[in-house]
């Protein structure tokens, strides 16, 4: 049996990887996958829980399906933004875009 | 019936009042109150004079008194209140009596003015200040009245110095000499009532009180001849004559004599009524009731040191034959009355200083009556020429150069009146015969007379031969008035058309007549050979009781033909004098009407006719001083005092403003105000670098913020 | 045992394929590795016996977000080329707290709590469970994804498509 603390170890490696992606990537598309890697870290983490705590219940599942639903949705609408800001402003580098700069 | 007395003053004053609250609009109702009222402190005044009349004695040691206490000073209370003794009992029977009369010859006089309700207003008024100072116990209450008065003398001199817009019986020139004259009576008096004023004062701080029974008590008058003052210019003077003479100012204002007798002829620019009881009946003879109220006073101090009395002898005797010579020469008829009147009332004060008290108090008396009665009859044929006037210039006689400058007072415009106004002509007749003294039928006669026996009784030679000259004077002054007046013929249209005054007026006249024929004769004095049997000096003995009372040693001369045929003979003389040059002539010539003394007296005439320049001398010299005075004293205050303070403190507020901007707002205001700004710019400037405008840097604040947040949570 | 060193390889190829995401310079390639790292995902979703969501994981991660990443990568050719840095100024201070935050994270994970883990097996109808619970008791928010998913896409065509100026 693989212990439970073992996924939540994967899980939070993934997640502090994807978010160091966000942090120092200049791209907007690799600030986007870092956001994909956490988005997958968090279903690992969800699905270790139901597996080890309420494996009977479809609730873990349930909720699994719906994250990937939205990160599917939510990565088509950042993709569109992403073309619109290439559009506007001709550069992809986030760091450019600081308009709210005071 | 005591307490009544309160109301022969006050009844007049709600006159007043009402009228000038309330009925000024409704004339008939306005003369009505004034009459009436008056008409009810005469009666009430005659029964308190008749009750004196019959025991003069009592009533001269015990007056009928009215007292209330008025205001508490310290210690002491102080009364006030009305009395009745012999000699406001002899006013009391005069004044609301002579009052009446001419109240009711006003509303005949005043008829058809718009102002008329005014008139009878302050009529009123006048009698309310007249009937109280008479009876007065104190002598604050005596001046307040006598103030009441002087300021109604004000308001009726200057009557007409008030015009409606579209009035046109009175023209601008008038108003003008109205207002002056006004003011001229008011501040000439003014400046006797301030001397008296300040007599007043100082007999208060000398003996305590004002009240005449205590004042003039033998006690305080020993203390106050004792009491020695040193006067500058004059050394050491008793008390007594130093009060006596400042109060005498006082006299020498309101009854017009020398040297403050210039606002008398100028007052007749008020309507003749106000000239009957004012200027010769009442107030001027206001000042002569104060002399002899006070007379004791005066007597005080022992024979041969009297300053007092010898000071006024002086001034009434030289008054006396002064404007009887400026009389002469005046063609104005109520001028010529007006300086007639300052004459007697030096006859009065002059008969005061030599100690006959009684006389002068006889005389007073007297003069009211006929006085009166020659003004009213005056304004009667100046209201008569008026009108003549105007129904001349209707009917289109006369020239057109009469009709702009017409003076209806001027008796060379006159003549002949006597055939057109015969009840005028007679009374005025009967005033002149006692005015001029005509014996034995006249009052002035025998008034007149006791004057100058007396003065020859005492030996003030002096004074006798001044007062007779006098008379001479008087009997032709005014025996030259009602030659040019009533007889010879009609000088102008105006005289032609001239006819007899209502009865109103008229009837007045008549009573007055009576008064000033038999009056006298109620003062024919024992001694005289004859006639004396007939009262037995009934005057003299009234009077004598107050003498009495006042401890006044009264003489009963014997009776001495000399003083007597002398007055007789002057006065005879002075008539057909007046008779052979203003009866028996015309005296009209291609030149107009010209006075035969002008000719023949030349330059004395001039002088006599411009009443001596007294009025121009004060003109260049008071009152130039006092204008002179008054620029400096605005100068001084206002340039070189005030304004450079006022200045001064401007200039210090400004500096003041300029050195708080220099130093507190700009300093330290200012840059407390930068310091503020520039820090909070400084401390933006540092903290806008925080907003870099790039999410990531957001986030990896929230990544440092999770971070400790965890390990907070961990307990570490 | 030897379900354990599965793991564990499964979770190493996993993690080094998310390094590889986030760090390599060129674009394209880190979405290559990206797929690999749904894979391994999709790996460790088996071993959770969690059949279904594995399959569903491929399926969309790898067949439509993947894609639709590649695509837009490709769209923007000119910016893939990597000869900048892909990092940005404050890469080294990201990196020192995802270290540090890493450290705590596991820190917590492995001493901190007490799992109220059970012994129980996945029933066998799981999936048919899943099924009915998706359209039974949560229909709701099935249909709110779909919604969602609608929304997404009218969205994306909104935001992304030429403005006629």
């Amino acid at each position: 049996m693989i212990p439970l603390s073992w996924y939540l170890a994967v899980a939070a490696v993934l997640f502090v990887m994807g978010f160091y992606g966000v942090l120092a990537r200049r791209n907007a598309i690799a600030i986007l996958m870092g956001i994909e890697l956490m988005l997958n870290s968090v279903n690992i983490n969800l699905l270790a829980f139901w597996r080890y705590v309420h494996p009977t219940d479809v609730a873990g599942l349930v909720f699994a399906i719906i994250v990937i639903t939205v990160a599917a949705a939510e990565a088509a609408v950042g993709l569109a933004l992403f073309i619109a800001l290439y559009r506007l402003r001709d550069t992809v580098n986030i760091d450019e875009v600081d308009l709210l700069k005071g | 019936m005591n307490a009544t007395l309160f109301l022969i003053p006050a009844l007049p004053f709600t006159a007043f009042v009402l009228i000038v609250l309330f009925t000024n609009q409704n004339k008939k109702v306005s003369a009505g109150l004034t009459i009436g009222t008056t008409a009810v402190s005469w009666l009430l005044g005659w029964y308190f004079a008749f009750r004196a009349f019959f025991s003069p004695h009592e009533i001269a040691s015990e007056p009928i008194r009215l007292t209330i206490p008025w205001f508490a000073g310290g210690y002491s209370v102080f009364y006030t209140g009305f009395q009745v003794d012999v000699l406001t009992a002899a006013m009391l029977f005069m004044v609301p009596f002579l009052c009446l009369l001419i109240f009711i010859y006003s509303v005949g006089y005043m008829e058809g003015d718009p102002r008329f309700s005014r008139f009878f207003a302050y009529l009123a008024l006048f009698a309310t200040g007249m009937l109280g100072f008479v009876m007065a116990d104190n002598m604050l209450l005596a001046f307040i009245f006598w103030e009441l008065m002087g300021v109604c003398s004000y308001l009726l001199i200057g009557f007409w110095s008030y015009r409606k817009p579209g009035e046109t019986h009175i023209d601008h020139a008038q108003v003008i000499r109205a207002r002056n004259a006004s003011l001229k009576a008011f501040i000439t008096t003014r400046v006797g009532d301030t001397v008296m004023l300040a007599g007043m004062v100082l007999l208060y701080a000398m003996t305590g009180s004002l009240r005449w029974s205590e004042v003039l008590s033998h006690e305080t008058l020993h203390m106050l001849s004792e009491k020695i003052a040193n006067v500058p210019f004059f050394g050491l003077t008793p008390w007594a004559t130093v009060l006596a003479i400042l109060i005498f100012w006082g006299a020498i204002g309101k009854s017009a004599q020398f040297p403050l007798h210039v606002w008398l002829p100028d007052a007749m620019e008020g309507p003749t009524p106000v000239s009957a009881l004012i200027h010769a009946a009442t107030m001027v003879s206001a000042g002569v009731y104060l002399i002899i109220r006070t007379f004791p006073l005066f007597h005080a101090v022992m024979e041969g040191h009297n300053g007092a009395l010898l000071f006024v002898a002086f001034i009434g005797t030289f008054t006396a034959f002064f404007a009887a010579t400026i009389g002469v020469a005046q063609f104005d008829i109520k001028r010529v009355l007006a300086y007639s009147t300052i004459s007697q009332l030096g006859y009065m004060f002059a008969a005061l200083g030599i100690g006959a008290y009684i006389a002068a108090a006889f005389h007073l008396i007297m003069h009211a009556f006929f006085k009166a009665l020659l003004f009213l009859s005056s304004g009667s044929v100046i209201h008569a020429m008026h009108h003549g006037h105007h129904v001349a210039h209707a009917h289109g006689h006369g020239d057109h150069e009469e009709e702009d400058h017409f003076n209806p007072n001027d008796m060379r415009n006159m003549g002949g009146l006597l055939k057109k106004m015969p009840v005028t002509g007679w009374t005025f007749i009967a005033g002149g015969l006692s005015l001029s003294g005509f014996p034995l039928i006249t009052s002035g006669f025998w008034s007149k007379d006791e004057i100058l026996s007396d003065a020859w009784h005492g030996g003030h030679m002096v004074v006798f031969w001044t007062l007779a000259l006098a008379a001479f004077l008087t009997a032709f002054y005014t025996w030259r008035q009602i030659f040019m007046t009533f007889f010879g013929e009609p000088r102008t249209e105006a005289a032609k058309h001239a006819h007899e005054s209502p009865k109103s007026m008229t009837v007045p006249l008549t009573i007055l007549a009576i008064f000033a024929i038999a009056a006298g004769w109620s003062g024919i004095p024992e001694s005289f050979p004859g006639l004396g049997a007939l009262v037995h000096g009934w005057f003299q003995s009234f009077m004598g009781a107050q003498a009495h009372a006042i401890g006044l040693e009264v003489e009963h001369l014997p009776f001495d033909a000399r003083p007597l045929l002398i007055s007789v003979v002057l006065v005879l003389s002075g008539m057909t004098a007046a008779w052979l040059l203003y009866g028996r002539r015309s005296n009209v010539t291609e030149h107009g009407y010209v006075d035969p003394l002008e000719p023949a007296l030349g330059g004395l005439w001039v002088a006599m006719h411009n009443k001596w320049w007294v009025d121009e001398f004060y003109q260049g010299t008071v009152i130039a001083f006092a204008k002179w005075f008054s620029h400096f004293a605005y100068a001084f205050d206002d340039k070189w005092v005030i304004d450079p303070i006022v200045d001064g403190v401007g200039r210090f507020g400004r500096w003041l403003a300029v050195s708080v901007r220099r130093f507190i707002d700009e300093q330290i205001i200012d840059r407390l105000v930068n310091a503020t700004a520039w820090v909070s710019n400084v401390v933006g400037e540092w903290a806008r670098q925080i907003q870099t405008g790039q999410a990531q840097n957001y986030l990896l604040a929230i990544l440092l913020t999770v971070g400790v947040l965890l390990v907070l949570g961990l307990g570490w | 045992m030897v379900l354990q060193g599965v793991f564990i390889i499964v979770s190493l190829f996993t993690l080094l394929s998310a390094l590889m995401v986030v760090t390599h310079r060129n674009l394209f390639i880190s979405a290559l590795f990206l797929v690999s790292t749904f894979f391994g995902v999709a790996a460790l979703y088996v071993l959770l016996e969690a059949e279904f969501l594995a399959v569903a994981q491929v399926l969309v991660y790898i067949g439509a977000i993947a894609t639709l990443i590649i695509f837009a990568i490709m769209l923007s050719r000119g910016m893939m080329q990597g000869r900048t840095s892909p990092y940005n100024a404050q890469a080294m201070w990201a990196g020192i707290g995802s270290v540090v935050l890493g450290l705590l994270l596991l820190y917590v994970v492995a001493f901190q709590v007490d799992w109220p883990v059970t012994d129980a097996k996945v029933p066998a109808d799981t999936i048919s469970n899943l099924g009915a619970a998706l359209v039974g008791h949560y229909v709701i928010p099935f249909e709110v994804a779909s919604v969602l998913l609608l929304a997404a896409l009218i969205g994306a065509v909104m935001i992304a498509r030429e403005k006629e100026y």
